[in-house]
């Protein structure tokens, strides 16, 4: 029986490729209805091919607003939590301090905790403060379920780095700020740009907590959400498609770079 | 509790540090940690408390709540909602299952049989995330769609028939059922199980296999004496990532489900936001941390990689 035996043999790749297809058809689903003439409020069934939607993608009213506030508050909040995150990083992997413990659990339990948890509690703790809702609301929420995350993938880059090379820095006259700017930093830079990407990530897909602790203001996937009740746009599919594709592109390109860079190296 | 604020955070290398922190400014380190861990404490534990606090209050949103030591809302919350509870810890452990299942294949893919495809099927996996989570769960509303062609196939060969006898979906459709949000529940949290997985399955020394094979061990037998146990790590912390979120999850059950499909999140949601009973829904929300922070804490202790997580 070679059919079998090829099978046999294949049977691994071929259950990973089926799951890669169900990973990516909802993207296929997205890209397709982003050219679609829906009838109705709704593009949930393919009617006519039309590129209406992406020759207007803002022609929906306050989309592209709730897409320019999404954008604002991840860029904030990535550089509120990339700061801070570090900071907490260089802390844990180079000093010895008290309550170390106590300090580990509090970075870990925010990614153990589901996220209605955390978007309920903060919301007592704000209508009990008597907090107005809104910006700035969200972007501490933000900040604070980044933070967690960018300490773990910083304190993995600057664990597996040789302190020689800082040694080596010292004894070749470089001051303290010299040694970090010039030899500390561009080391550990894989791992807070890691961080910063992901929290980036984050918080501008970030819904659960956002809805929770939004008040009036209105994100993009708020602005989903409420689509979801109201009627979805073609629109959201066009703005869909093109982040898949803005980011398929960025990292295939820093990738050609780092194989370039490698290549001249070698 | 102590095993599991005491491991490391899952997804790291767990390479230990090579030699103890050094010390050189007495107060740096402080200075260093004072912003983010005042930031943590006050926006993450501090909310905590305030939570438990609300619990135990009574009053109206008119005349304000006050704190009365109220614990008879607990036993309210859980004699009214326990369906829900049990229902969204099943789902989200089906969800689980499912996600090993169907990841477990993939990263060993990925890990061993990739070759030079193995970059382009990693970012194949991660890109979803860029487009937002909300967008691709509605696409599962035109793929689960009545009339669309998979549940005409499942329909044809008498799938659904055996599922409705299951309890698992109702008549001729998928969507609005329980099946639709365990899919989109499976769907959303796949790749944090793929990701742990592959970075354990990686770490797996090539020559392991080798010389499971020179001792006469099956293909089978190898995975199930050698890659397996040494994939656990990632098995937990991909099962812990999966299952944490999809607990507390009321999106796939709001956007591919019905009114029979209602989680605890849900619950919480409209308790907090729409009828707006603020000690009900702390209680439950509370109820739900405990109950999680305690499922974990065992399922680490059983499965035997308190060190590994």
């Amino acid at each position: 029986m070679p059919f079998v035996n090829w099978l046999k043999r294949r049977l691994v790749v071929i259950a990973g490729l089926l799951t890669l297809a169900y990973l990516l058809l909802p993207n296929v689903i997205v890209t397709v209805f982003s050219f679609n003439r829906p009838k109705g409020r709704f593009n949930y069934q393919w009617q006519h091919f039309s590129t209406a939607a992406w020759k207007n993608p803002c022609g929906v009213a306050d989309m592209c607003g709730s897409l320019s506030i999404s954008l604002q508050i991840a860029v904030w909040a990535t550089i509120g939590a990339t700061v801070l995150g570090t900071m907490i990083a260089f802390a844990l992997v180079r000093y010895r301090f008290r309550a170390r413990g106590a300090i580990n659990s509090l970075i870990f339990l925010p990614m153990a905790m589901p996220e209605v948890v955390m978007a309920a509690s903060l919301l007592t703790l704000f209508l009990n403060m008597g907090a107005q809702l809104g910006f700035w609301t969200i972007l501490i929420a933000h900040i604070m379920f980044c933070l967690s995350f960018v300490v773990t993938a910083v304190k993995a880059r600057v664990m597996s780095m040789d302190p020689r090379l800082e040694e080596a820095a010292r004894d070749l006259y470089a001051g303290p700020v010299q040694t970090f700017l010039r030899v500390t930093l561009p080391i550990a830079a894989p791992g807070i740009a890691a961080g910063a990407l992901l929290s980036f990530a984050l918080s501008f897909d970030d819904f659960i907590i956002t809805n929770f602790n939004a008040g009036s203001t209105v994100t993009f996937p708020m602005f989903v959400w409420g689509s979801a009740q109201r009627g979805t746009p073609v629109q959201i599919n066009v703005i869909g498609t093109a982040m898949f594709l803005i980011a398929v592109l960025f990292v295939l390109t820093s990738m050609l770079i780092t194989n370039r860079r490698s290549n001249q190296r070698a | 509790m102590s095993t599991l604020t005491e491991a490391p955070p899952p997804l790291v290398s767990a390479e230990p540090a090579k030699k103890p922190p050094r010390k050189r400014g007495r107060f740096t380190p402080y200075w260093l940690l004072l912003p983010g861990i005042l930031w943590l404490v006050v926006f993450f534990a501090l909310p905590m408390i305030y939570q438990a606090s609300t619990s135990v209050q009574t009053g109206s949103l008119e005349e304000g709540y006050k704190v009365t030591w109220h614990f008879a809302t607990y036993w309210d919350a859980l004699s009214e909602y326990w369906p829900q509870f049990l229902r969204s810890v099943f789902y989200a452990a089906s969800a689980t299952v499912l996600c090993l299942l169907l990841g477990y294949p993939l990263a060993y893919l990925i890990a061993f049989r990739a070759g030079r495809w193995r970059n382009l099927i990693m970012i194949l996996v991660i890109a979803p995330f860029f487009t937002s989570f909300l967008i691709r769960t509605l696409a599962w509303k035109t793929i689960l769609a009545d009339n669309g062609p998979v549940v005409h196939t499942l329909n044809t060969l008498h799938i659904l028939d055996l599922t409705s006898a299951l309890g698992w979906t109702a008549g001729d459709r998928v969507l609005a059922t329980p099946l639709a949000v365990v899919c989109g529940l499976t769907y959303n949290f796949l790749p944090f199980m793929i990701l742990p997985l592959y970075t354990s399955l990686e770490r797996i020394d090539g020559r392991l296999h080798e010389a499971a094979g020179d001792l006469y061990a099956r293909p089978w037998t190898t995975f199930r004496k050698v890659t397996f146990p040494l994939s656990m790590p990632g098995v937990v912390s991909g099962t812990l990532l999966t299952f944490i979120p999809a607990t507390g999850d009321y999106v796939n059950s709001e956007l591919l489900g019905s009114t029979d499909t209602r989680m605890i999140g849900n619950v919480i949601q409209t308790q907090f936001l729409r009828i707006l009973d603020y000690p009900t829904a702390a209680a439950l929300s509370f109820i739900l941390m405990a109950a999680i922070l305690a499922m974990v804490t065992i399922y680490i202790r059983r499965s035997g990689t308190e060190d590994l997580v």
